[in-house]
């Protein structure tokens, strides 16, 4: 589904490139963790697949369509296919938390009967119904998050890229999140996680990419956080 | 359609929600406005001063006593033909006479040095009033080029008091003509600053509002669709600030209208009313497309890929 092949990215004509040389795939349907210390390239590695930067080197690809080559209106096309999630969540301060998921289908140019149907079921999945008309300055660093995923599964898309979606959370909120990002992978979706957080990654027990100075240094099926 | 009406509710959303943001651009648009508008005001008093002055200026041809009816009349109808001359009155020996009379009516021994004479001293006059002060020039070479001879060829013009006006008609005419020239470069001026500031900012909100139009391309949403609720705030910033500024300009007006009127020639509140409705569609006009294009050219460098 996505493939790096030979991916080198430099920033400013960095000496030490970001990432260096990765060549990986996702098939349709995995769960993959991507661990690493801090400024190993992890965050970098989603910003080329959601083409927000362009790789210095080498090609990515998403099925046959190399995503860099995209116009200005493919690219938007092709971004309603991916679901996003943040450490820093990214919500709309202007919009009620059920706003943001509409958002997200309104600008899809779905119907007004999908949305009003589609919201309060997807409200409900990340149990923020009762907050559906509060501000996102207004919930919690667990209820923002969730709202953020609740945003990201409501087009449906093929991937979600969750990049150290847990980042700000206690352990608590932590396991909720982890756990619906696991419900989401066994409907069908491609999930895409980066994390620093050895036990999300021993509780998920699904394949782990390690990332070392933008190099690959692990690819395990079945993984387990080792640094 | 029904992204258009998307548009209009979510612009309607965010101008409504910001509060603070939307009061602020509001005022700094009103100042534009308002300087806009007081600018019109100023042009209003000047051009009613200009017309004033305008028609204190004038020149008289004084005809010689016993000059003939006919032959005045003559060069008043010549006269009228000029494209330079916007009217020509005809005052006659007798009328001259009495309005000497009226003049001097206290002045005792004038008058009765008057009724000694037998025949009346003074001659027939036409008063020339040009369309613009610095045609004068013109009309009086009308005379200087022997228009004023009778059928006989004789000069009947005692005297045209062009040569004692002219150094008054041409400051008049300089004066005038600079405080146009001067009034425009300044109106010119204001509104280019108000617009700038204006369209500062609202760069400086949509800048704010950068990562939200990050996120909001991140969810997928096109251009437009990101585009558009921030045009649409921009133009509700627009018809907030000209409304607000209708209202101001009443007080304002009421209170020129009452100390002014004798300053500017003119009672700025019945101009106000009379011209309101013109007035409401310049301010709104002007609002509406400072706020949208300011929010249009603000957002673009965002919306870059």
């Amino acid at each position: 589904m996505i493939y790096f092949n030979n991916v080198t990215k430099k920033y400013n004509n960095d000496e030490i490139p970001s990432l260096d040389n990765v060549t990986l795939s996702i098939a349709p349907g995995e769960f993959v963790s991507i661990v690493g210390h801090s400024g190993a390239g992890k965050t970098t590695l989603t910003k080329l697949i959601l083409a927000e930067e362009v790789p210095s080197e080498g090609t990515v690809f998403y099925e046959s369509t190399d995503i860099h080559k995209l116009s200005n209106k493919e690219l938007t096309n092709f971004r309603r296919k991916i679901g996003t999630v943040f450490q820093d969540f990214r919500l709309l301060p202007n919009k009620t938390a059920y706003e943001n998921i509409a958002f997200a289908m309104e600008a899809t140019g779905k119907e007004d009967l999908d949305i009003t149907q589609d919201v309060p079921h997807v409200l409900e999945l990340v149990d923020l119904s009762h907050r559906a008309d509060h501000f996102p300055h207004q919930l919690s660093g667990g209820e923002k998050q969730r709202l953020a995923i609740a945003r990201a599964i409501i087009t449906q898309p093929d991937l979600i890229i969750a990049d150290e979606p847990t980042g700000n959370l206690d352990p608590i909120n932590t396991n909720e999140v982890i756990n619906i990002l696991k419900k989401i992978n066994d409907l069908g979706t491609t999930i895409l996680l980066t994390t620093h957080n050895r036990a999300v990654i021993d509780q998920i027990k699904k394949r782990v990419i390690t990332l070392e100075n933008g190099r690959v240094i692990r690819d395990d099926k079945d993984g387990k956080y080792v640094l | 359609m029904t992204n258009l009406k998307r548009i209009v509710r979510s612009g309607y959303r965010s101008f409504m929600r910001s509060g603070f943001t939307s009061i602020a651009s509001i005022l700094i648009m009103t100042i534009t406005l308002f300087v806009i508008t007081s600018l019109i005001f100023v042009q209003a008093a000047l051009n009613a001063s200009l017309t004033d002055i305008k028609n204190k200026v004038d020149v008289t041809v004084y005809f010689v006593p016993g000059a003939a009816e006919t032959s005045i009349l003559n060069v008043q109808s010549a006269l009228q033909k000029l494209p330079e001359v916007q009217s020509v009155t005809y005052t006659s020996q007798d009328e001259a006479l009495s309005d000497f009379k009226d003049k001097h009516a206290d002045d005792y021994l004038t008058l009765q040095a008057l009724d000694e004479l037998d025949s009346n001293p003074l001659g027939a006059s036409l008063n020339i009033k040009a369309k613009d002060p610095s045609q004068y020039e013109s009309i009086n070479n009308f005379f200087d080029s022997g228009n004023g001879l009778s059928s006989d060829q004789q000069n009947i013009i005692d005297k045209v008091d062009y040569h004692q006006n002219k150094q008054v008609i041409d400051k008049l005419t300089a004066i005038i003509t600079g405080a146009r020239r001067l009034g425009f470069a300044l109106a010119l001026v204001l509104i280019i600053i108000s617009i700038i500031i204006t369209f500062s900012t609202i760069r400086l909100i949509i800048y704010m509002s950068r990562e939200e139009i990050n996120v909001m391309r991140l969810v997928g949403a096109g251009k437009r669709y990101i585009r558009g609720p921030f045009i649409v705030s921009g133009v509700l910033v627009g018809i907030c600030a000209s409304l607000l500024t209708t209202i101001l300009f009443i007080p304002v007006s009421i209170w020129l209208g009452n100390q002014m009127t004798d300053f500017f020639g003119i009672n700025m509140f019945d101009y106000f009313k009379a011209n309101f409705f013109q007035l409401f569609v310049i301010m709104l006009g002007t609002g509406i497309i400072l706020g949208g294009i300011s929010s249009a050219l603000a957002i673009h460098r965002y919306l870059k890929k």
